[in-house]
């Protein structure tokens, strides 16, 4: 079996080796450290984790004060309550100056261990995606994790991190290099293209294996950076066969599918069919039923393409 | 109400040993959800729901109705519990909490339950709709009571504060608070040594001009006393200060920050089980 890492070790264990190499590095928490793993820091680096209490505004307050003043604060919450809860904040404080802060979005989409549709994010990449002077990020494993990390401190400016909860298999290589704004070319294929972004674009590789048994060759364009959009990676993939399915554990509006079809509609219209939530909350189940109800898994991409392929044919 | 099954102390005892096993089944069953915040809740609930509040479980949407929010919305399944011990649903349905299609769903949510006034899950919500009720209520002309219960921890949040001033400045003498004053929030300050979620917080809603009432929050005869004096307040909204053991009634996980969220094995499970079911003296 491959290697499984959960997103939100990597990030706990990324974010100690940043703040021992860089003393401005800082954390805040909500009151979240061993959910999200901040808790690491907390061990390693009492001095630079900062407990900020559940009071997410005044957080993302103090987080703009800091980078102000030449920190670079990671302000660590779930995706619910950093797109949400703390949201003008963030608009005022951080984005429209363009401060260095680095916010999480933790036990994003809707895997956040069966605590339902208060704590599923299905519309942050929407809010962040609309908001300018934003990076928004969100990887695919715990490879990817650690390298948006390091790009994120080398990076100045507000950046979003979208992360998951749970172990899921390392896709990239040793050699790989993430770096913001470059989607990457996961797999080469002539029938359909599929692309994904953040952890489902793991389920578009099952569904690629899937189609190939029927004998269906699926391109797979992994999509990291939300914003800025690598528009020509993207045109690319969409060219190389004419027919597009994204995916994301999110929204379809305004999301990846949101995105991908406002490229393509002005630069390169080809039939499209989006994979993600459609316009409804979540709801509380454990990881599987969820992906089977609210229509994710590898199977359900999969059909999508074979919907176009058939639309194309006849 | 001067119905002779109202149930007296002794009953009210039985009812929360019930509803802490019922609990800690369904956590154990879901392999998700919350513990010690549940565990701490259970008296007050139990006391507000089988005493207090003047509802109908038959009737969960009857319009002149008490309203309860459960602004610390992680302690869904206590709510869950007590409701299906007052008749709202079956007892056996609390074993579908958190499961897909699930009514009994991970934060309180008021299309999916019967028995829930208000969603809840995003801590420091709560109050500020408990000021709706009340103010509803008056521009209504009706006077059913609103009661909502927060967190210590949830009490950090900006918004408890703006609602404390404004249930205030309205006289909301209709609106109760409860604090589920537990000491112990996810993960707080443990460094150089453990906090307090807040402190004084006797003194906080004083400032903000609510009366305060500070109680033993597991102990039936003071909650209910605590009850009938907050409805003696005129002009101002009341606060119940509860003091209480996070975990309450599982010695393993009593004021330990680690049982927040943690769900029992089956080992726990038995421990747990025994130590409730076993009666005291
Ligand atoms: C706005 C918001 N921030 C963070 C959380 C995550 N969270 C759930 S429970 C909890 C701790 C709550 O502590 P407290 O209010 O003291 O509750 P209790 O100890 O009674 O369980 C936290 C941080 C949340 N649900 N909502």
């Amino acid at each position: 079996m491959a290697q499984e890492l959960s997103q939100r070790v990597v990030f706990g264990e990324t974010l100690v080796e940043l703040a021992s190499q860089d003393s401005r590095v800082v954390c805040l928490d909500g009151d979240l450290a061993t959910s999200t793993r901040t808790d690491m820091l907390f061990k390693a680096h009492p001095d630079r984790f900062f407990m900020m209490g559940i009071a997410e505004q005044n957080m993302f307050g103090v987080a703009a004060g800091m980078a102000s003043v030449g920190l670079i604060p990671f302000v660590s919450t779930f995706a619910c309550f950093t797109a949400k809860r703390a949201l003008d904040q963030i608009r005022i404080v951080i984005a429209q100056p363009g401060l260095n802060v680095k916010f999480i979005g933790a036990y994003s989409g809707i895997l956040t261990g069966k605590t339902g549709k208060t704590h599923q994010s299905v519309e942050d990449l929407t809010v962040f995606r609309a908001m300018p002077n934003v990076v928004s990020i969100a990887p695919i494993d715990g490879v990817e994790v650690r390298q948006a990390m390091h790009a994120m401190v080398e990076y100045d400016g507000p950046v979003y991190l979208r992360l998951t909860r749970d172990p899921m298999p390392v896709i990239m290589g040793d050699s790989y290099q993430f770096q913001i704004g470059k989607a990457v070319t996961l797999r080469e294929g002539k029938d359909i293209t599929l692309i994904g972004t953040g952890e489902q674009t793991q389920r578009c590789l099952d569904a690629a294996n899937l189609l190939a048994a029927d004998g269906i060759s699926a391109f797979v364009l992994h999509v990291p950076t939300l914003k800025p959009l690598d528009v020509e990676a993207i045109v690319n993939a969409a060219a190389a066969t004419g027919l597009v399915v994204t995916a994301e554990d999110h929204s379809i509006l305004g999301g990846l599918g949101g995105a991908v079809a406002e490229v393509l509609g002005e630069e390169y219209p080809v039939p499209m069919k989006r994979i993600g939530l459609r316009d409804t909350f979540g709801e509380s189940a454990s990881n599987a039923p969820l992906l089977e109800k609210y229509g994710l898994t590898a199977r359900h991409v999969a059909a999508a393409a074979k919907t176009l392929l058939e639309k194309r044919s006849t | 109400m001067n119905d002779p099954s109202i149930p007296g102390i002794p009953q009210l005892i039985e009812i929360a040993r019930s509803v802490r096993i019922d609990i800690v089944q369904a956590i154990h069953h879901a392999k998700g959800g919350h513990f010690g915040g549940p565990l701490s809740a259970v008296e007050l609930l139990v006391a507000l729901y089988f005493r207090e509040l003047n509802i109908d479980p038959v009737h969960p949407q009857w319009e002149d109705r008490d309203r309860f929010i459960l602004s610390k919305g992680h302690s869904a399944i206590a709510l869950y519990a007590v409701l299906a011990e007052r008749g709202y649903f079956p007892v056996e349905e609390l074993m579908t909490f958190d499961a897909i299609d699930s009514r009994m769903q991970g934060h309180p949510d008021m299309k999916q339950t019967p028995g829930v006034d208000m969603s809840s899950g995003s801590l420091g919500q709560g109050l500020s709709a408990g000021i709706g009720m009340a103010l509803g209520a008056r521009v209504l002309g009706k006077s059913f009571r609103t009661y909502v219960m927060i967190g210590d921890g949830e009490s950090q949040e900006g918004q408890i504060w703006e609602a404390a001033f404004i249930a205030s400045r309205y006289q909301l003498d209709n609106l109760v608070a409860i604090l589920d004053y537990n000491k112990v929030q996810q993960f707080g300050w443990q460094y150089p040594e453990p906090l307090l979620p807040i402190d004084h917080p006797e003194e906080k809603f004083a400032a903000f001009g609510w009366h305060v009432i500070e109680i033993d929050g597991h102990d039936f005869n003071a909650i209910l006393n605590a009850f009938d004096q907050a409805k003696m307040v005129k002009g101002k909204p009341t606060i119940i200060i509860a003091h209480t053991v996070k975990g309450k009634g599982v010695s393993f996980a009593e004021g330990k920050y680690q049982w927040h969220a943690k769900v029992p094995n089956d080992e726990e499970l038995t421990l747990a089980l025994a130590e409730l079911v076993r009666r005291e003296g």
